[in-house]
């Protein structure tokens, strides 16, 4: 692939390399913990409950207020505004307040003038507690009936008779592993106060408006005396949408009671150890086929593990429920979701947000149903996939448009020689004693758009200097998905100047307001639009002037391309952007405006379980090959073939890593990533000494993507597609040829029974359980 | 007393301050305002901290090495040159390692791309890389990525591997610098001693005179209890500089590894002399790891699943130990006396290891089997070693295992049911069952009981098949399993 150079223009649609690629590599790249920090400016630690679940007998600061170097302790009753941080339902305290309910809920704060000192701070903290007995699963909130909100239902046509005429019947339970996000930059903040009590607040979050609000109410300030700011986050997924206001919240909490700048800064350990991860689920399945492998009808009863508050577990829980069909049609369903409440920290946002789990379930439903049946699981899958009328609807009733299924399957399989390969494997399996193969293939269906229908609009802020210079302000924060180098993108095109002459700013709040969470991969249809939309205002201020310069009708037709404003039907006559936005200037015409962008359309009720909760779909498959050793479970996945539907691609290069990057991560979870809790509820896995998220050599040599052409989206930017979330569930395909190469180890005659994430021992005991 | 003298960026450094105890990276993020290097994890597993250093390959000769600053001490960078991804570009352009992580988009959220990029300089400048994959694994799975998936990654290291210029301005001076890790070290600072002496006898004094001096070798153990527990060591004596403990020689009988040498020295020497060694150190920690873990300190650190152990007790492994009160020699059998205690005995360090060649009718082999195939601790590992006499009788049995008890030991019992029996699949498959009278395994978060026991009784099996064909196998390029099964039938 060759890149062109920053300033060829015109960048949309083509490969083109990272915004801030240059600034990584070269160091230049800030991060929070990199920023000069002001003079005076303190550092902050946390006090951490020992216990899953306690009453706390007993709280003091003294001895550790008077620790050299130690300027401020904190605990809940310090908090002068509300000491409540939770984004959607108000249950989760910044700081414990009569009891904590999960190992590592933060009881205290110190500041001081050094990690040393705050160190020997909290050290010196005396807190006592009352153990309470704890609930650390999902079985054990359920025996207690301790569920957070009530059912979610999605319900159609009629299960019981579609399970009663089904020849096959599969039933189950299976329990979707946890995940920890392990973005490679730790949560942190700095605050900085400023006059009149207002706040400046430096943040590693993908929600600065959440940021924002959280800090005002715990300060007992209105919104518009705080400012949060991102410049880059080293990576979120999902783990800094609403957990990094805790650390944001509590920066300035100190910032505002001592004066002085307050970082906050969560080694790997504490990080680890005191936020939520990916919501584990447990799901309890019955679903009836038909002899020829085709889906009758599926009842799937859903637990979520919510951890301690409610956090955006409810929205999670919903698109897990959304999920539950995976790619394909599913007559009769009656889905039901519960969350639970565990005395564990809260699980959060994760990419694809319960999505993968809700299409972990069917997809291992359809493996299962394959074995039963002796039949190829990629055929299976083409026999339930989503096709025509009546073959076309969501169990919540939603049309599935523009469906990319069948392309997927008639354009991967032979791509990939999916049969071919299968043929062969099975032919080395039969004459192999150790070694086994499998290949496996997995499509992908995903919703876009945040179920909360609200939450889907954005805003910019473009503004035009009178040396034809460019910045753009946007709802949206970059973390490394390439936001920003497709809106540069986006504004380059627009008003047709070189992206060297653009500049993307950090995203604040004091320059869009009220904005949506970077998240549900929608980052760049919502604001792309939304740039778009400002630099269209731009335009049409400018066509009148440059009209006049070229001495043309307004009416004719001027073309902003590679800096300069042109006359369509003579390109030759032409004035630069720059001589255009002077121009304008002198006439007094606003060289900044705003944009802004909202879904059509979407809507979901929850009563009926009905709607159209996505505006769209994205699509997506897989073929993966494992070797697996039987001796000892060890396995490599020795070659990946991917085609994905991401529209009209914005940024080709881009949307490339997003779904590597996407793959290997859900390789993670389904394979190396095993979180494991003591009995008491204490994380073990405490950082990537004993937490192994895949490393180089896991990513296989032969790693094939291409992106699926003749896609483009109508309604999308540019005939785009969001591509954050859906690559993330391509790697199911890894698990469906780990199951394939188990069935050549021998017949247990209950089916593969492999368990998750799938570590060699779990490997290992399948196989054990196939060859017993 | 002596203030440290070193390069950053080619920018002469004196520091008389920092303590002894502060790491490089803290060092540079926190006094030299050079954030490039970040910290995600202060235990050497992420390699965002990775920095390049000058050092030396066994024959003496400069070259750069990506060491993990977070478990780096500062006195370790003593003479030496430090570069990070901050001193690479010239005059505004990038370094062309630089430029092939930007062509290939090898960052995302670029956390991890300082780290990856300095991984990158190294392969550029290496002469010796091979372009297999499972080499360039090695380069880099000492970097962890949450965002790219490493394809890209792959390519830039591909592009750039080996294409460095010996004398070009970053290679040039290394190369060029005087030889490091040979000037004895003096340092003290905030009432914090750090020696580095230049010969066996005055390291052994130091020893003999201050009791509370803890001994470190590369310092990948040691630092973590600075890191991680926030421990300040009072008194630490360096081995670095003792030339007899960084000696590698081989005679007529023998390898000889001084105690102090690097794993990455052990590994380059004998990768291709002798697999059993070679195997193991492959997917030993990381190429960061393994440029500063040396084999006095994983035998000393008394780990139950240290690597080398298992490996060296399978081929017969002598260790001398060096007083003040003089020398002895011990088979490594006898180093460990309980969990993490061995029969050192204060005022004594390993100063080196004795490895027998390998006799012609021997079989050997070492395995690690972990979560994770690369930079991972092992559930089991495991070296073996069988002679097979006349009438394919087994003459000697050499079954080591490492993960299986609260130390790396022997299978006595199994040996027993193999010694004079012949080297058939029946009597391995019934010495396996006395796997059980050798070890009673734990269950963690690693791995539990039932694996370690199954693997164990697995990777005997295992071993007999994958003997059949070669007696000393080596790995395929790509492997799938620590057992190199796939020609068998
Ligand atoms: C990221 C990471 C990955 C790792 N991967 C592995 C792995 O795959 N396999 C594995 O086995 N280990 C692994 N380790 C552990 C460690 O790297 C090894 O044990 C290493 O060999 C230790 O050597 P060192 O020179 O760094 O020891 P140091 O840290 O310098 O010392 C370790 C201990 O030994 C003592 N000591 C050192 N040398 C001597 C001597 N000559 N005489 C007496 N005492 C001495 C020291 O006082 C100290 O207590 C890993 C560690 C990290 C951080
Ligand atoms: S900070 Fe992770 S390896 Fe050093
Ligand atoms: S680019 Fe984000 S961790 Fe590598």
């Amino acid at each position: 692939m060759k890149l062109p150079s920053p300033d060829d223009g015109a960048l949309l649609h083509r490969p083109s390399p990272h915004e801030s690629g240059r600034r990584h590599v070269t160091g230049e790249a800030l991060y929070v913990d990199d920023f000069p920090l002001p003079p005076g400016t303190l550092v902050a630690a946390v006090g951490l409950s020992p216990h899953a679940h306690a009453r706390i007998r007993h709280r003091d600061g003294a001895a550790a207020l008077s620790v050299p170097g130690i300027r401020a302790v904190f605990f809940a009753a310090d908090v002068r505004g509300d000491n409540c941080i939770g984004p959607i339902v108000h249950d989760e305290p910044l700081l414990a307040e009569e009891t904590v309910n999960c190992v590592g809920q933060v009881v205290a704060l110190v500041a001081g003038e050094s990690s040393t000192a705050c160190r020997a701070g909290i050290a010196a903290l005396q807190i006592a507690y009352d153990p309470l007995a704890p609930r650390l699963s999902i079985e054990d909130a359920h025996a207690a009936s301790d569920f957070i909100g009530p059912y979610h239902l999605i319900n159609r046509g009629d299960f019981a008779e579609g399970y009663r005429r089904a020849t096959h019947r599969i039933e189950g339970t299976l329990h979707t592993p946890p995940q920890e996000h392990f973005y490679l930059e730790t949560q942190v903040a700095l605050a900085i106060p400023l006059e009149d009590g207002a706040m400046h607040i430096h943040s590693s979050t993908q929600h600065p408006t959440e940021v924002q609000h959280m800090v005002a109410r715990v300060l007992g300030i209105g919104y518009h005396r705080v400012v949060c700011e991102v410049n880059r986050i080293g990576g979120g997924f999902g783990g800094k949408e609403s957990q990094a206001t805790q650390v944001a919240a509590l920066a300035a909490l100190a910032a505002r009671a001592t004066n002085r700048p307050v970082k906050l800064w969560l080694d790997r350990d504490t990080d680890m150890a005191i936020t939520g991860k990916r919501h584990p689920f447990r799901a309890d399945y019955r679903a009836g086929f038909d002899a020829d492998g085709h889906l009758l009808a599926l009842d799937v009863v859903l637990y979520a593990d919510a951890g301690w508050t409610t956090d955006l577990s409810p929205a999670i829980l919903d698109r897990a429920l959304f999920h539950l069909d995976g790619a394909y049609f599913v007559p009769a369903a009656r889905f039901t979701g519960r969350l639970c409440r565990t005395n564990l920290p809260s699980n959060t946002a994760f990419r694809g947000f319960g999505g993968p789990q809700g299409m972990l379930v069917i997809d291992t439903i359809l493996n299962r149903a394959a074995e039963r049946l002796q039949m190829d699981p990629a055929e299976v899958r083409r026999r339930n996939a989503y096709a025509d009328a009546p073959r076309n609807r969501t169990p919540y009733d939603q049309e599935v448009r523009y469906n990319r299924l069948p392309r997927l399957f008639d354009e991967l399989l032979p791509a990939a020689r999916y049969a071919g390969r299968r043929q062969a494997i099975e032919a080395f399996n039969a004459g192999s004693t150790y070694v086994k193969r499998g290949i496996g293939f997995q499509p992908v269906k995903f919703g876009i758009s945040f179920t909360k229908s609200m939450l889907n609009q954005a805003g910019a802020y473009v503004l035009v200097f009178t040396d034809g210079t460019v910045q753009v302000n946007h709802a949206g924060t970059e973390m490394g998905q390439g936001l920003h180098t497709k809106i540069l993108a986006i504004c380059s095109a627009e008003l047709g100047v070189a992206t060297g002459a653009i500049r993307i700013m950090s995203t604040s709040t004091e320059k869009v307001p009220n904005t949506s969470p970077t998240a549900a991969s929608s980052g760049s249809d919502l604001n792309g639009q939304a740039v778009q939309s400002a630099c269209t205002t731009l335009r049409h201020r400018l066509i009148p002037i440059a009209a006049a310069m070229l001495g043309v009708e307004e009416t004719d037709e001027l073309t902003f391309a590679s800096g300069l404003v042109s006359l369509a039907a003579d390109p030759a006559r032409s004035r630069t952007f720059a001589e255009v936005a002077n121009a304008a200037w002198m006439a007094r015409i606003p060289l900044a405006a705003t944009g802004y962008y909202a879904t059509p359309g979407i809507h979901f009720d929850p009563a009926t379980g009905t709607g159209e909760p996505f505006y769209y779909f994205a699509f997506g498959g897989a073929v993966a090959e494992v070797e697996v050793c039987s001796l000892t479970g060890q396995y490599r996945v020795t070659r990946v073939d991917i085609l994905h539907d991401a529209g009209n691609s914005l940024v080709p290069s881009i949307d490339r890593g997003q779904i590597e990057g996407g793959f290997i991560q859900g390789l993670g979870w389904l394979t190396t990533e095993d979180l494991r809790r003591d009995p008491a509820g204490r994380l073990i896995t405490r950082g990537p000494s004993t937490y192994k998220i895949p490393s180089f050599g896991d990513a296989p040599t032969e790693f094939f993507v291409r992106l699926l052409d003749r896609a483009a989206q109508p309604g999308v930017i540019h005939g785009s597609k969001a591509v954050g979330e859906p690559p993330f569930m391509l790697a199911i395909s890894v698990i469906t040829a780990l199951r394939h190469s188990m069935r050549a180890c021998g017949d247990s005659g209950s089916g593969v029974e492999l368990s998750l994430p799938a570590t060699p021992e779990s490997v290992l005991r399948a196989i054990t359980r196939q060859r017993s | 007393m002596t203030s440290l003298r070193f390069y950053i960026n080619d920018e002469l450094i004196e520091e008389s301050e920092a303590s002894p105890n502060t790491t490089l990276l803290r060092y540079l993020r926190d006094r030299r305002g050079l954030t490039g290097a970040k910290e995600g994890c202060a235990e050497g597993d992420c390699g965002a901290c990775t920095v390049v250093i000058s050092g030396e390959s066994p024959a003496g000769e400069p070259l750069l090495r990506a060491v993990n600053s977070c478990l780096f001490l500062l006195p370790m960078a003593h003479g030496r040159r430090v570069y990070t991804v901050e001193g690479l570009a010239r005059n505004g352009t990038m370094h062309a390692v630089q430029q092939a992580a930007v062509d290939t988009l090898s960052s995302q959220c670029g956390f991890c791309t300082p780290g990856v990029v300095m991984s990158l300089l190294e392969a550029h400048y290496r002469d010796d890389l091979e372009s297999n994959p499972a080499a360039l694994d090695d380069q880099l799975c000492g970097n962890l990525c949450r965002c790219t998936g490493y394809r890209p990654i792959r390519e830039a290291l591909v592009r750039i591997a080996g294409k460095g210029q010996r004398d070009d301005d970053i290679a040039g001076p290394i190369r060029a610098s005087p030889p490091v890790g040979r000037q004895a070290l003096t340092y003290e600072a905030d009432g914090e001693l750090y020696q580095a002496p230049g010969t066996l006898d005055e390291a052994l004094s130091v020893l003999a005179a201050e009791p509370r001096c803890r001994i470190v070798s590369g310092g990948t153990d040691l630092s973590l209890e600075v890191t991680k527990a926030h421990r300040r060591f009072p008194r630490l004596l360096s081995l670095e500089n003792v030339p007899e403990l960084r000696a590698i020689g081989r005679d007529a009988d023998s390898w000889h590894f001084g105690a102090a040498v690097p794993l990455a020295d052990i590994e380059q020497a004998t990768a291709d002399t002798f697999p059993p060694l070679a195997r193991m150190l492959r997917y030993f920690g990381s190429r960061q790891i393994k440029h500063r873990a040396t084999l006095g300190g994983n035998l000393c650190t008394a780990s139950p699943i240290g690597d080398c152990a298992p490996v060296l007790l399978s081929l017969g492994a002598r260790l001398r130990l060096r007083s003040r009160e003089g020398a002895r020699e011990l088979p490594l059998d006898e180093l460990y006396t309980g969990y993490r205690a061995t029969a050192l005995l204060p005022g004594e360090i390993l100063t080196d290891v004795t490895i027998p060649l390998l006799p012609a009718d021997a079989r050997a082999s070492a395995y690690k089997v972990s979560k994770r195939r690369e930079l991972d601790i092992s559930a089991v590992s495991a070296g073996m070693l069988v002679r097979i006499g006349p009438a394919s009788t087994i003459t000697e049995a050499r079954i080591a295992f490492g993960g299986m008890a609260a130390i790396p030991k022997r299978a006595l019992a199994v040996e027993r049911e193999l010694v004079g029996r012949p080297w058939t699949g029946e009597v391995v498959a019934r010495a396996v069952a006395a796997l059980e009278q050798d070890f009673t395994p734990i269950d963690d978060h690693r791995a539990s009981a039932w694996y370690r026991m199954s693997v164990a009784c697995n990777l005997l099996c295992g071993f007999f098949e994958e003997t059949r064909a070669r007696h000393l196998p080596a790995l395929p390029p790509l492997p799938s399993s620590t057992l190199n099964l796939e020609s068998a039938p």
